[in-house]
């Protein structure tokens, strides 16, 4: 028996409010006649072909009890329809949404708070509006205030606040809900780190009680860490369904391809400082070729063309590497390198060339931001996201294990066992 | 069309949006709680300078001051319930969009709000009746009824408008307008006797008019139309459907276009 059963859901709105573009004046005269008539039924929510839109396209899914979704996707993919649709705030155009069990919607946190009233005033009220009763919010009192950190705070208006408290004391409130199904859409967005922290564990307690849980979040380690299951909406259409790595893969993939090389063939267009101007960059295999994928645990080098354009320049530079979620995993100065750095370069073409050892990182998809700077790290040009690779396990990697690494780097170190008493050592 | 079952089990939120209404209105004001009392004795007072003695207009015999106080305490709760009520899904557009509980909790907190100051004000008015020479007679009993009754047709017409300006938003011109032209449609400034014998049947017409009468007879110990109050409370019951049904009928779009 399914918690959540979604059958061929779809979502049309209604766009208002634009004239489109008119080629005659005998158009827009009778345009702006009828304008009335349209507009009217426009308001009413029944509309012209041409103001409709599919926020989404036929999906069906289905989540057990206890499994914890994370829905991904880009702005606009529909995900918020679909959210406000399970909670019953909108109807579909057509198809069926059907949920078994207390349903609690978190789509923004501090729902309903009222500035006037004072912060105990606001978790009745709040907790109200969510679904609780008084007699519920009564009992769980004392530990929304211990979640919140307001204690002193509690008989002031909610208005004198500073955001942080407001948003804590929001979700204290959301998170002491007992529902069966949890439905949550990027309220971790606000809030500083020690407080998505918090939020996290909150939902993971919940997860661990067996409630079912559909999150939505754009913090794609979020959705690893929290979820058993993804699904990924592309433009309203159901494109992905399964684990949350597999599904995140396809995610990052589609939003960019891999990119191995980058040319700057107008000097115009490329990166450049006083003294030097960029003219590509490429990842390689060990001999310079192109290769036909990267990894862990083989070196690759990283190869980086560039024209000085004054005499006597000093050129340095830096390259970086960001996973996913834009944590800046490595990064890399020439300035330990041995022909040219530190010192004046004439005008021409080099090449440098970066060697990176295996072993070194996770698997995954990154990109490489490059920096071009002068003497003294001055004059500093920086360029980001120019190349995006996915770095592969090679077959032997791997060893006996199959599951995923939640590390940023993977070096290979060395380990040796002994009994103990015994001496360590690798014979 | 109008699902009681869980609308009862959303009681708690309205009780608690009520209290909210109430709370803010009088929060951060010097007089706070007061104001309940001065607004319709305010009222009164301007009313009585102008209508009662500049323009001299008749009160059956009785003491202007209490025969217009005793009409404005229904007015002021109808004409401000059905303007709250009518502005408030508009007004509480985050609630709409963000969380789900049957629409019609807003409308109707509005009215409720609405029914405590009458509570207030009407205690107000039994304790300056004798002051005017007016004793409490058994009539007062029907206020309640009477009140109720008001609850209803605002209810229908506030839910009605409500749903209206959701779509159209021009409609809260509208509804402004409609409320000023049915107070002089209402025999609160002047009595229905002033309205000649001809065209009294029309005042029937107006639901408000023989509930305002009504609190009128109530307070001032006069006897009740009951012929009119029959056929008031009953097109109170009719809007009230019809509001209602109208209400629920685009229920489903308000998120949407809000």
């Amino acid at each position: 028996m399914p918690a959540i059963r979604v059958e061929n859901l779809s979502k049309e709105y209604v766009l208002g409010g634009r004239e489109i573009g008119r080629d005659s004046f005998r158009e827009m005269v009778a345009d702006s006649l009828l304008a009335p008539f349209r507009r009217l039924r426009r308001l009413a929510g029944d509309a012209a072909p041409e103001d409709r839109f599919l926020a989404l396209k036929d999906i069906s899914f289905e989540v057990r009890p206890g499994e914890a979704l994370g829905i991904i996707g880009r702005n606009g993919a529909g995900k918020s329809t679909l959210l406000k649709i399970l909670s019953r705030i909108t109807p579909p155009t057509s198809g069926r949404a059907e949920l078994s069990g207390r349903v609690s919607s978190l789509l923004e946190v501090g729902t309903g708070f009222h500035p006037e009233l004072t912060g105990r005033e606001n978790i009745f009220l709040n907790g109200a509006i969510l679904g609780m009763s008084r007699a519920e919010i009564r009992r769980r009192f004392d530990e929304i205030i211990a979640f919140s950190e307001i204690e002193k705070f509690l008989d002031t208006p909610v208005k004198r606040y500073s955001s942080g408290m407001y948003v804590r004391l929001a979700f204290a409130v959301a998170a002491h809900l007992d529902p069966e199904i949890l439905i949550v859409d990027e309220v971790l967005a606000v809030g500083d780190a020690q407080f998505q922290k918090k939020c996290l564990g909150k939902m993971e307690e919940a997860g661990r009680e067996g409630r079912t849980i559909l999150f939505v979040s754009h913090n794609l380690t979020a959705i690893r860490k929290l979820c058993t299951r993804a699904i990924l909406l592309s433009q309203g259409e159901l494109a992905a369904d399964g684990a949350p790595k597999a599904v995140i893969a396809e995610y990052t993939g589609e939003t960019e391809g891999v990119v191995l090389s980058r040319q700057w063939p107008n000097e115009s267009d490329a990166p450049r400082n006083a003294g030097a101007v960029l003219r590509s960059v490429s990842v390689c295999d060990e001999s310079g070729g192109p290769p036909d994928a990267v990894y862990t645990d083989k070196p690759f080098n990283v190869e980086i063309d560039f024209r000085v354009t004054r005499d006597g320049a000093a050129v340095g530079l830096n390259i970086l590497f960001y996973d996913m979620e834009n944590h800046c995993i490595l990064a890399s100065l020439n300035n330990h390198e041995p022909n040219w750095y530190g010192n004046p370069m004439r005008e021409g073409d080099y090449r440098s060339i970066c060697r990176i050892p295996k072993n070194i990182f996770n698997n995954g998809f990154y990109s490489l931001s490059i920096i071009l700077f002068g003497k003294n790290f001055e004059d500093s040009a920086a360029e980001h996201g120019v190349l995006k690779l996915e770095i592969r396990d090679g077959p032997e990697v791997r060893g006996d294990y199959f599951g995923e690494y939640a590390c940023s780097i993977r070096p290979s170190f060395e380990w040796i066992t002994a009994e103990s008493g015994e001496p360590h050592d690798d014979r | 069309m109008l699902d009681v079952r869980e609308l009862w089990s959303y009681r708690e939120l309205l009780w608690v949006l009520i209290l909210r209404d109430i709370k803010v209105r009088y929060k951060q004001t010097v007089l706070g709680a007061t104001w309940v009392i001065l607004r319709p004795l305010l009222g009164t007072a301007v009313f009585t300078l102008v209508f009662g003695m500049l323009a001299r207009i008749p009160s059956d015999g009785y003491p202007y001051a209490v025969f217009v106080y005793s009409a404005l305490l229904p007015w002021h709760f109808f004409s401000g319930a059905v303007g709250s009520a009518g502005n408030s899904l508009v007004g509480s557009s985050g609630l709409v969009g963000k969380v789900y509980f049957p629409r019609l909790v807003i409308p109707a907190a509005s009215v409720g709000s609405g029914i405590v100051d009458l509570a207030v004000s009407s205690l107000f008015l039994l304790a300056l009746l004798p002051l005017f020479g007016v004793g409490w007679s058994v009539n007062l009993l029907a206020v309640p009824l009477l009140a109720l009754a008001i609850v209803f047709l605002a209810l229908g017409v506030g839910t009605l408008f409500s749903a209206l300006i959701v779509s159209y938003r021009d409609f809260s011109a509208v509804l402004t307008f409609l409320l000023q032209i049915w107070m002089f449609a209402t025999p609160v400034v002047y009595p229905s006797s002033l309205v000649p014998e001809r065209w009294r049947f029309l005042l029937h017409l107006n639901p408000m008019a023989a509930l305002v009468e009504g609190f009128r007879s109530a307070f001032l110990g006069r006897p009740f139309d009951v012929v009119g109050l029959s056929v008031s409370v009953a097109l109170a019951l009719i809007v009230f459907a019809a509001g209602v049904a109208y209400f629920g009928k685009v229920e489903g779009r308000f998120a949407d276009i809000i």
